[in-house]
C-alpha cells in the first residue's frame, strides 16, 4: 500500500526534499551524553508525530480495512455482524445490472472528462501563456468554478437546466426552440449534460495545471527554436507538448482518479432515483443507494471495497505503462533524480 | 483537495519562467476573444445564480434567462434575517476553522519530525500519509460513519470534524515537509548555540518561517471543508447542525417553488468560500502554478 499511485508520483520532489532535510539535521549521536539525547528525541519524536498518526489511522486507514472485514457479512449495521456470507456480497454487485450499468457510466465519463477537457485546456493553457495583459486577472475567473461547492454548482445548473429554465429560454430567443430538450431527465441526453457541468467544473484546474507545467519549460528552448526561425505553431508543437507529456500525465491521473470516485454532482442533481433512469448513476451513488440508504451496510461496505479494487488496478496499471517513466526516479530511489 | 496538493510538485524544482508586468503586451485581438468566451462560459453560471437572486419568481417564470427589472433584494434580505442561515453559516465557519486548525497543526508536528528527525521508520511515516491520497473518502464513507457513530458523534460537529483533518493530513504533510526541510541547518545551529532546543526552535523559528506553506495548506483544508458534502451528508441528521452545502440543499427541495429564494440563498452561501478564495487567489493560483518552493 505504501507504493500506492499517488504516493510515487509526488515523491519525486517530496521525498526528495525530505531527505536533503534530514542531512541538513544536525546528528544527536554525535554530541555527548548520547544516552539521554537518544531518548529524548524518541519523545519529541512520539509527542509531535503521535498525534497526526492516531487521527489518520482511526479515521482513513482503519475504515478502510472494516469495510473489507464488514463486506463479508450480510448486516444491517446493528451490533457485531454475525451472518456471514463470504463472497455472496461481491457476487451480487457484479451480476447487479444497476452496479454494471454505472460502472459503464464511470468509465464513459473517465473517458469524455479526458477527451473533453485535455486538448481543451491545452488549448487555452497556450493562449494564456502568451505574455497577455490581464493574464493572472483571467486565470483567476477561470479557476473560479472549482472553487464553488458541489452542491452549489449543483443546484445552479440544475434550476439552469430545467425544461423550463434559463438554457432552454435562451435557445428560444435565439431561434433554437428546435434544440430544446430535457437536459436532465432525458437519458440520451443526461450523462452528456453531467459531462458539460464536470468539465465547467473542473477545466479550470487542468488549465493552471497545464500552465504551470507550461511556464517551467527553460526559456533558453524557446529563444533557441526563435533564432532558427521556428513558426508560434512549430515551437509548441516541438518544443511545448513534448515537454508539456509529465504534465498532461499527472493530470490525466488525477482526472481519472476524479472520475471513477465521482458522487457529489450527480447525487445533487439527479439524486438516488433519477441517477439510475436518466443513465448517470456511478458507483459511489450506487453504494449510498443500496448500503446506507437501503440500511444493507455490508453491501455498502462490499461495495466500497468494490470501488476501491477498481480504482487501485486501473491506478496501478496506469502507474505502470503511463506514468513509470516520470517516475522511474522515485521508484528506484536514485538519489538527485529530477523527473522530467 | 488530495488532487490540488498533488500538483503542486508537478512544476516544482524547476525553473520558472518570470514573466514581468511590464513586459507584458496587449497581443492580438483573436486572444482576447477567445479569453473572453472562455471566461464568459465560466462565470456565467456564477453570475446567474447571483444575479437571479434579485429578481422575483414570476421575472423568472415569465423569462428564466433574463435581466432583473426591476432589481429587488428582498430574497437577499430574507435569507439575511433568517435565524437558519446563520445558523448554518456558523456550523460551516466551526467546522470550517477547526478543520483548519487541526489539520495544520497537526501536520506541521509530523511534518516536522518528517523533515528535520533522523530516525528509522522516517521514510515510511512519509510513505503512510502519501499512501493515504489513495484512500478517497468515498470508500471510506460507510465504515467511516459506523466508526463515528459508534463514537456517539453523529449530528455532532465534532462528528465531521475530525474525519475532515484526518482526510486533510496527506495534502498537508506533503505539502509542508519540503517547506520545513528547506530551513537552512545554519539556523538550527545558531539557535542550539544560543540553548534553544528542537522544540523551542520549532515554535521560534519554524512556525514564522514557514508560514506560506501554512497559508496554502491552511486554504486548502479550509474551502475542502467548507465545501465538503458527502461526508455532512451522512454525519449529520439533524437540521440543527447542518452545514452550509446541506442546508442549501435542504433550502432548495423545501423552497422548490421560489426559485428566486433558492438562488439567494445559494449564492449568499458561496460568498465566504469566493471571498477567501479572491483574498488569497495568488497564493492558490501561484502555488499551483509551481511558485511554492519545493
Amino acid at each position: 500500500m505504501s507504493e500506492s499511485a499517488p504516493a510515487l508520483v509526488t515523491r519525486s520532489s517530496g521525498s526528495q526534499a525530505a531527505r536533503d532535510g534530514a542531512l541538513v539535521a544536525p546528528s544527536r549521536a554525535d554530541r555527548p551524553r548520547r544516552r539521554k539525547a537518544d531518548w529524548r528525541q524518541r519523545l519529541e519524536i512520539a509527542l509531535l508525530s503521535g498525534p497526526a498518526i492516531i487521527v489518520f489511522l482511526t479515521f482513513v486507514i482503519f475504515p478502510v480495512f472494516m469495510a473489507a472485514y464488514y463486506g463479508f457479512y450480510k448486516w444491517k449495521g446493528f451490533g457485531v455482524p454475525t451472518n456471514f456470507v463470504g463472497l455472496q456480497n461481491y457476487l451480487t454487485i457484479f451480476t447487479d445490472k444497476n452496479f454494471l450499468d454505472a460502472l459503464s457510466h464511470n468509465g464513459f465519463i473517465v473517458v469524455a472528462s479526458l477527451v473533453m477537457q485535455g486538448p481543451a485546456a491545452i488549448a487555452f493553457a497556450l493562449l494564456l501563456n502568451q505574455n497577455i495583459r490581464g493574464r493572472s486577472l483571467i486565470r483567476v475567473l477561470i479557476f473560479i468554478p472549482y472553487v464553488i461547492s458541489e452542491v452549489i454548482v449543483g443546484t445552479g445548473w440544475g434550476l439552469m437546466l430545467q425544461y423550463q429554465g434559463a438554457v432552454n429560454s435562451m435557445l428560444t430567443s435565439m431561434g433554437l426552440g428546435a434544440f430544446k430538450v430535457d437536459w436532465i431527465a432525458d437519458p440520451k441526453i443526461a450523462i452528456w449534460t453531467l459531462m458539460v457541468i464536470i468539465s465547467w467544473k473542473y477545466i479550470g484546474f487542468a488549465v493552471i495545471l497545464m500552465l504551470a507545467g507550461m511556464q517551467s519549460i527553460p526559456d533558453e528552448l524557446y529563444e533557441a527554436a526563435a533564432i532558427d526561425g521556428a513558426s508560434y505553431w512549430k515551437i509548441q508543437r516541438w518544443i511545448t507538448l513534448p515537454l508539456l507529456g509529465p504534465t498532461i500525465r499527472v493530470w490525466a491521473f488525477l482526472s481519472i482518479i476524479g472520475s471513477m470516485q465521482l458522487f457529489d454532482l450527480v447525487y445533487i442533481i439527479w439524486g438516488q432515483y433519477v441517477a439510475s433512469t436518466a443513465g448517470t448513476s456511478t458507483m459511489a451513488t450506487y453504494m449510498v443507494r443500496e448500503g446506507r440508504l437501503a440500511g444493507n451496510y455490508g453491501y455498502g461496505n462490499a461495495v466500497g471495497v468494490a470501488i476501491f479494487v477498481i480504482s487501485l488496478v486501473i491506478a496501478l496499471t496506469y502507474q505502470r505503462f503511463v506514468l513509470r517513466r516520470d517516475t522511474e526516479g522515485a521508484l528506484t530511489g536514485e538519489p538527485g533524480r529530477k523527473r522530467r | 483537495m488530495s488532487q490540488v496538493a498533488l500538483t503542486t510538485r508537478v512544476g516544482s524544482g524547476r525553473r520558472r519562467r518570470h514573466a514581468s508586468a511590464s513586459g507584458a503586451t496587449w497581443g492580438s485581438p483573436a486572444t482576447y476573444l477567445v479569453a473572453t468566451v472562455l471566461i464568459a462560459i465560466c462565470i456565467a453560471p456564477v453570475l446567474y445564480i447571483i444575479i437571479g437572486g434579485f429578481r422575483t419568481n414570476s421575472q423568472i417564470t415569465v423569462d428564466p434567462s433574463g435581466w432583473p427589472s426591476p432589481w429587488v433584494v428582498t430574497n437577499y434580505l430574507s435569507v439575511l434575517a433568517s435565524p437558519v442561515f446563520w445558523q448554518e453559516f456558523a456550523n460551516s465557519a466551526i467546522s470550517a476553522v477547526s478543520t483548519t486548525i487541526g489539520a495544520v497543526a497537526l501536520a506541521m508536528m509530523v511534518s516536522y519530525v518528517i523533515a528535520r528527525y533522523r530516525f528509522a521508520g522516517r521514510n515510511a511515516m512519509y510513505a503512510l500519509f502519501a499512501a493515504g491520497l489513495m484512500f478517497p473518502l468515498t470508500v471510506a464513507i460507510t465504515p467511516l460513519y459506523l466508526l463515528i457513530k459508534n463514537m456517539g458523534l453523529t449530528n455532532n460537529l465534532l462528528g465531521i470534524i475530525l474525519p475532515q483533518i484526518a482526510f486533510a493530513l496527506p495534502t498537508t504533510v506533503i505539502i509542508l515537509v519540503p517547506f520545513l526541510a528547506a530551513i537552512p541547518k545554519e539556523l538550527e545551529e545558531a539557535a542550539a548555540i544560543d540553548g534553544a532546543g528542537r522544540i523551542s526552535f520549532f515554535f521560534r523559528m519554524v512556525m514564522p518561517l514557514s508560514l506560506p506553506g501554512v497559508i496554502t495548506t491552511g486554504i486548502l483544508a479550509f474551502i475542502g471543508a467548507w465545501n465538503g458534502y458527502m461526508l455532512p451528508l451522512f454525519i449529520l441528521n439533524n437540521a440543527a447542525q447542518y452545514t452550509l452545502p446541506l442546508g442549501v440543499q435542504a433550502f432548495s427541495s423545501e423552497h422548490s417553488v421560489d426559485t428566486a429564494a433558492v438562488l439567494a440563498f445559494t449564492s449568499l452561501s458561496m460568498i465566504p468560500a469566493l471571498l477567501f478564495f479572491s483574498i488569497f487567489e495568488r497564493r492558490i493560483v501561484g502555488g499551483l502554478s509551481g511558485a511554492v518552493k519545493g
